[in-house]
């Protein structure tokens, strides 16, 4: 949020510093100096990133003569736009989602003592170790017809048919809730934390219980970290991939499966390239929009 | 308010006289012990305090100060003894319930409210009705003298109106006691000898019965009514500031305490009124009927510099030897010189600049005091 905020800033001390070179005197990296330490990091994101993108870019309209046909294609074709729909509607449910099941692990986590929380932090954390694949299969291996989920119902005498668990909405929601709740736990989590213990002995004293110290003072304060959270998730999930092809199956096709199935089955790059745009630049103005919007509101924390 | 909110914060109506006003609790501490662990902070500590009083419990870093007040207040509960406010036992009550307000040393205001919402919000918590709660919180805010700073955010605020807003938000809904933890703590010095008064006027206006916790003892001797002073979790001595800091009950008070020259007793020469003392290094001088310390046996003599005169004057008094100046100290409005007697005592004089001229180190002069100014104390 307030790194919208440094970039220019940060592009104006280095434009000030690079046209100063007759200023010398203990300043460290003016003019071709600067040039040496920025070149080679500009240079490998300059190749490897802003190169291809401006391909991608150029390719969705230059196909080779200028044309909307690609961006008319996505717009006028009704499974599309329902891909693009499910995408959205999955997005926004795996937030909220991680931000109420997150909300309350941070609570919990941030009431144990530091040496608890560690202990429960790593197991947090280990899955990560794993690949996302290997975590995929893992899944699958749960939410299938003859998984696990499934056995130990029948066995308990629960249910007589499996669940249709998989290769639904359902499965693809609850395999991203899980494995996108650390985006959320960690920064509520560390909301919390900076939330000086002082101010509830000071709720607690002015006649709030602990309901309403929690609602009234713990809550609105860590809101910037339950903020930060969710547009990390929110935008992860836009883009994710692997669950929903392994386990949303075909016919749960979020906008990155298409564009793999346009890149690799239909070898339609302009296709790929035109949905990657509305990917991008989608999620940019979702970014910038949320961005504003959220700035003036949120509560400010600070020792006082 | 209902009477379901009175149930909830557990105040008795009728003891609080009018609508609107609390009336002044007692507060009683008996035998309070905490212990963490095996170290005990605070070591049976019993004092009463009258309604409408400020108490001071002085001490320094570690002398469970702190954790007193935060048994008093509810935060910690304590190994043993017992906190009743107003003759009611406290110690099963949450925080919530104790009708207490607390001035925490760093403010602790609410970030994300305004100074008005931040007085308002115990007002809030007990259910008054918008209006009436618009009208006390103004009125605590001019209290303090912050009018017209309502709608501003903690965060725009000065320590020292912070410190108010803090003052504010604790007494604006009346509780039945005070409780400030280093309430001057953040401030400078000027800002901490105005606060020290205003406060204090304040309370002294609203009749609110008071505990303040500090490590500074002039403020300790400017804003109390009663000051105890600990150490080490054991209450040292509890009197008005008048009593603890002119009959000081051992050397630690006498020490904490402005300054003192604390001179080792060899021996006290029985019968004769006043008793006379002699030093280990041979000083002899009258003592203090007031001192003799509950029957032990003293073993330390309490002189105030400010006590002891220097020069020509100091001849005419009873108690008066030779000493050398050994240093000079020039403090602006006061001369403080640190002398030695002939058998190596060491005297610490404390004059006013204007008295006179100052004495040059080496000089030889005669330092005095009168029979009431010195104290004899036990350990």
């Amino acid at each position: 949020m307030s790194g919208a905020a440094h970039s220019p800033a940060m592009a104006r001390a280095a434009g000030a510093g690079a046209r100063a070179p007759a200023r010398g005197g203990g300043r460290a990296g003016t003019g071709p100096a600067l040039w040496v330490l920025l070149g080679p990091p500009l240079a490998f994101i300059g190749v490897l990133f802003l190169l291809p993108l401006a391909q991608v870019i150029w390719g969705s309209f230059f196909t080779p003569e200028f044309s909307l046909a690609q961006y008319a294609r996505i717009v006028e074709t009704p499974v599309y736009l329902q891909v693009l729909a499910r995408t959205a509607r999955v997005a926004i449910v795996t937030t909220a989602l991680c931000i109420v099941l997150g909300y309350p692990a941070a609570l919990y986590l941030a009431s144990v003592k530091p040496t608890t929380r560690q202990w429960l932090l790593l197991c947090v954390v280990v899955p990560f170790f794993l690949s996302m694949l290997i975590r995929n299969f893992i899944w699958m291996a749960l939410l299938q017809r003859a998984g696990l989920v499934n056995r130990a119902l029948m066995d308990l005498g629960w249910i007589t048919e499996p669940l249709p668990l998989m290769y639904n909405e359902f499965g693809m929601l609850v395999t991203m809730t899980n494995m996108l709740l650390p985006y959320t736990i960690f920064p509520i989590l560390s909301s919390l934390l900076a939330i000086p213990p002082e101010l509830r002995n000071a709720s607690a004293s002015l006649g709030a219980g602990r309901l309403r110290t929690f609602l009234r003072i713990t809550l609105p304060l860590s809101l910037p970290g339950v903020a930060a959270g969710g547009l990390l998730v929110f935008i992860v999930a836009l883009g994710f991939f692997i669950t929903p092809a392994l386990v949303g199956g075909p016919k749960q096709m979020m906008i990155s499966n298409l564009i793999d199935f346009s890149v690799r089955e239909v070898l339609n790059w302009p296709f790929a390239f035109a949905l990657a745009n509305v990917l991008l630049w989608g999620t940019l103005v979702f970014y910038f929009v949320y961005v504003r919007m959220v700035e003036g509101r949120l509560p400010r924390t600070g020792i006082v | 308010m209902s009477a379901a909110t009175s149930a909830t914060i557990g105040i008795d109506r009728a003891a609080r006289g009018e609508a609107g006003t609390s009336a002044a609790a007692s507060l009683d501490v008996e035998r309070l012990v905490k212990e963490f662990g095996r170290t005990r902070v605070v070591d049976d500590l019993s004092f009463s305090l009258r309604g409408g009083e400020l108490l001071t419990l002085l001490g320094p870093s570690g002398s469970g100060k702190t954790t007193t007040m935060r048994m008093i207040a509810g935060f910690e509960d304590p190994t043993s003894g017992d906190v009743r406010i107003a003759g009611e036992s406290v110690l099963d009550r949450e925080v919530h319930r104790r009708d207490i307000g607390v001035v925490f040393q760093q403010y602790a205001l609410f970030p994300h409210m305004t100074v008005f919402g931040n007085v308002a919000y115990p007002l809030e918590m007990r259910r008054v009705p918008k209006a009436e709660r618009a009208r006390r919180v103004e009125r605590a805010i001019s209290m303090v003298r912050l009018s017209g700073f309502e709608g501003r955010y903690p965060r725009e605020l000065s320590g020292g109106q912070q410190q108010r807003v803090a003052l504010a938000r604790a007494i604006v809904f009346q509780p039945r006691l005070l409780l400030m933890d280093e309430p001057m703590g953040a401030l400078d010095k000027r800002l901490r000898e105005l606060m020290q008064v205003e406060v204090r006027q304040l309370q002294r206006e609203l009749g609110i019965t008071t505990v303040s916790v500090t490590h500074d003892q002039v403020e300790a001797l400017v804003m109390s009514d009663l000051i105890a002073v600990l150490d080490g979790g054991v209450l040292q001595q509890i009197g008005p500031p008048l009593e603890v800091y002119q009959r000081p009950a051992n050397r630690f008070v006498a020490d904490f305490l402005g300054e003192s020259n604390l001179l080792e007793v060899a021996r006290l020469e029985g019968g004769a009124d006043p008793k006379v003392a002699v030093t280990a290094k041979g000083l002899r001088t009258t003592v203090s009927a007031d001192s003799v310390a509950d029957g032990r046996e003293p073993a330390l003599l309490v002189v105030r510099p400010e006590n002891v005169a220097i020069g020509e004057a100091a001849r005419d008094l009873c108690n008066h030897l030779p000493v050398e100046v050994r240093e000079m100290l020039y403090v602006g409005d006061l001369v403080k010189y640190r002398c030695v007697a002939e058998g190596g005592d060491e005297i610490q004089v404390k004059a006013l600049a204007a008295a006179g001229s100052a004495f040059a180190p080496g000089a030889r002069t005669t330092v005095g005091w009168r029979t009431e100014h010195c104290l004899a104390v036990a350990r």
